[in-house]
């Protein structure tokens, strides 16, 4: 019996506004994602690309439209409910970063697990253990403002893997970011792939970054244009 | 899960220590300004009732001219009492105990190389009943002094302190104007009335002395009168207003040329002017803590950008709406409580300050505590919790978004 897929987008259309001003942002998206993939969206500024990503995210509930994560249809659930999705099986990482100020890269990784009622000491070493994991072992201690950008790119990677969530979402998560510290950032969710099966989607303006990705996503004007994987573009 | 609650809504206080303490400021001078001045209020409120029981609520006088409280005694047309008019109310009025003729003006008393002015007073020994002194050396007049007139004097404990020092003035003799007068008793010290007049600052004579030496004439410018226990002042007010129109003839549809005046008058223009006071110092706490109250908004609003971000993230992370408003009002309760107790003990020790600089005392208001600390936690609640609250509203990516 086949398992559902991961993500299954059917038909999705996110519209801002209504009437003359409305803006479709998203416009009859399909799409399947199934466990492990590495995914790279691209596409022009205003081609909906964030949007689809909150949709997926369950941050953002589509206008019309079916989505199904594990099979489950989320368009049904509540806000509450969403949360506890977004608790168990995504982890977000951002363009800014978005870590609490003057907390440490240690209590901002902590920051999911609190949600899940993990006691105090497992925490502790949990997130100690992500920090590990993306290279920042030294720097627990530290606040975001005495890290590098490329340092907080990271931690908020920890942050996103500590809870081990079965996808992860990353929206230009190297647009901050110098060449070779982006490079970097790469090849840890490359390994955080490879190594762990995390399923990894993520939004780019880099073809270099995208390279890293095993399918593309091409979109424009709130729609798939391309959908190719690298086994066919090679 | 509580517990667990608590102690992060800490731990987020104690990484947020310049916008905390700020917070916790604005909640410490209003909880402190509002309990300071109430319970500064409230002692010289009671200070005003002590004053008033020690001198008796029994006690009338009646002073010639009318509006006398205004204008002072003194600056009247109206014609001053006679000896004979004091002793008629004493003799008639069945509700007065005794009645005391007092005349007075104000010299220089001097002894040796020291000298003061102060009230010279005459009368005779129902005065220090009715006004119930106390002597502290000495004795009081005898008959033979009251009778002929004799220049003695007792003094009151600032005389003796200007012009003796701590040694002791019975049986010395000092001088008013050209009267020499032995010393025969000093009383004790009553201290300063509610609003700092001198209340042992006078040299009393026998009143015929006084008329003879002093002033020259035999008027007596006021009754001072000692109501029977049991027997009500008002009544016996009355009495005396309608014996002394008799005896000054006063027609019938004619204003009384005299005024009388209880205990209970004076306690009410005091009472009155403390009330005042009481008002302008809430006023003054009241401003304080608007003041507080608008510090905290200011603050609360100059991080509602990062707090919204903050709530973007815990929500992007698996947060639930409520959870996330529970931890800030948490931290908000918390906050404002450490400002409620610090506001509190500081407030209480202002009182204490001041009430040991106005020598009144020092009765802590335990509803105005507790309303003040009510305050706190309202302020707390509705600046810490509603900006949250709106934020939490948010949708997460917007929040996010926010700048
Ligand atoms: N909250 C909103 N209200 C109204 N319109 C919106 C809102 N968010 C996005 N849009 C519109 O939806 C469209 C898609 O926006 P989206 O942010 O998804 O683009 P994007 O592909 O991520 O662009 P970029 O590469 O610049 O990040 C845009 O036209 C944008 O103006
Ligand atoms: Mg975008």
């Amino acid at each position: 019996m086949a398992e559902p897929p991961l993500i299954d987008l059917i038909d999705i259309s996110r519209v801002y506004g209504t009437g003359e001003i409305a803006v479709h942002a998203l416009d009859g998206i399909n799409l399947t994602i199934e466990k492990g993939e590495f995914i790279a969206i691209m596409g022009p500024s205003g081609s909906g690309k964030s949007t689809a990503m909150n949709v997926i995210g369950c941050l953002d509930s589509p206008t019309s439209g079916q989505y199904r994560f594990n099979g489950i249809e989320v368009a049904g659930l509540s806000q509450d409910q969403r949360a506890l999705l977004r608790r168990h099986y995504l982890g977000f990482v951002f363009q800014g970063y978005n870590l609490l100020p003057r907390t440490t890269a240690l209590h901002n990784v902590e920051l999911p697990l609190i949600y899940k009622g993990m006691r105090l000491a497992e925490r502790h070493a949990a997130a100690a253990q992500a920090l590990a994991k993306v290279g920042l072992a030294e720097r627990i201690y530290h606040d975001p403002s005495e890290l590098s950008g490329g340092q907080q790119q990271r931690v908020a990677i920890a942050r996103a893997l500590v809870g081990n969530p079965q996808v992860i979402l990353a929206d230009e998560p190297t647009g901050n970011l110098d060449t070779k510290t982006s490079v970097e950032i790469m090849e840890m969710l490359l390994k955080l792939n490879r190594d762990e099966g995390l399923t990894i989607i993520m939004v780019t303006h880099e073809a270099d970054m995208a390279d890293y990705a095993d399918r593309l996503i091409w979109m424009v004007d709130g729609r798939i244009e391309r959908d190719t994987r690298k086994a066919e573009a090679a | 899960m509580l517990w667990e609650t608590i102690r992060l809504a800490i731990q987020a206080i104690f990484r947020n220590t310049m916008r905390s303490f700020l917070t916790v400021l604005g909640i410490v001078i209003g909880v402190a300004a509002v309990i300071a001045m109430v319970t500064v209020g409230q002692g010289s409120t009671d200070q005003v009732t002590a004053d008033v029981e020690k001198l008796g609520t029994n006690v009338v006088m009646v002073l010639p001219g009318q509006d006398t409280m205004q204008g002072g005694p003194g600056g009247t047309a109206d014609p001053m009492f006679t000896l004979r008019i004091n002793d008629t109310v004493e003799a008639e009025i069945a509700d007065v105990a005794l009645s005391a003729p007092i005349s007075q003006s104000r010299a220089r008393a001097i002894f040796g190389n020291e000298s003061r002015r102060t009230d010279i007073v005459g009368t005779d020994n129902r005065y220090f009943e009715a006004a119930r002194w106390d002597l502290h050396r000495g004795r009081f007049f005898d008959p033979a002094d009251l009778q002929s007139g004799k220049s003695v004097c007792v003094i009151g404990e600032t005389v003796r302190e200007s012009l003796f020092g701590y040694a002791d003035p019975v049986g010395e003799t000092i001088r008013i104007k050209t009267l020499s007068c032995e010393v025969v008793g000093l009383t004790k010290s009553k201290g300063a009335s509610t609003f700092g007049s001198d209340q042992d600052d006078f040299v009393i004579m026998p009143i015929k002395t006084f008329h003879r030496r002093i002033a020259g004439n035999t008027d007596v410018t006021t009754l001072f009168l000692s109501v029977r226990d049991g027997a009500s002042v008002e009544e016996a007010m009355d009495d005396i207003t309608l014996l002394m129109r008799d005896l000054r003839r006063i027609g019938r549809g004619e204003e009384d040329d005299f005024e009388v005046l209880d205990m209970k008058q004076f306690a009410t223009m005091l009472s009155g002017i403390t009330d005042i006071l009481t008002g302008l110092l809430s006023a003054v706490a009241a401003v304080s803590l608007l003041v507080g109250g608008i510090g905290i908004m200011n603050i609360m609003l100059v991080s509602v950008t990062e707090r919204t971000r903050e709530i973007g993230i815990r929500l992007a992370i698996g947060a639930q709406a409520r959870q996330v408003l529970m931890q800030f009002l948490v931290e908000a309760i918390i906050l404002s409580l450490i400002g409620g107790l610090l506001g509190i003990a500081l407030g209480l020790g202002l009182a204490i300050l001041g009430a040991n600089w106005l020598s009144i005392p020092f009765t802590p208001d335990p509803l105005i505590i507790l309303l003040a600390f009510g305050f706190s936690a309202l302020v707390g609640i509705v600046f810490g919790y509603f900006p949250a609250r709106r934020a939490a509203r948010l949708d997460p990516i917007e929040a996010l978004r926010h700048e």
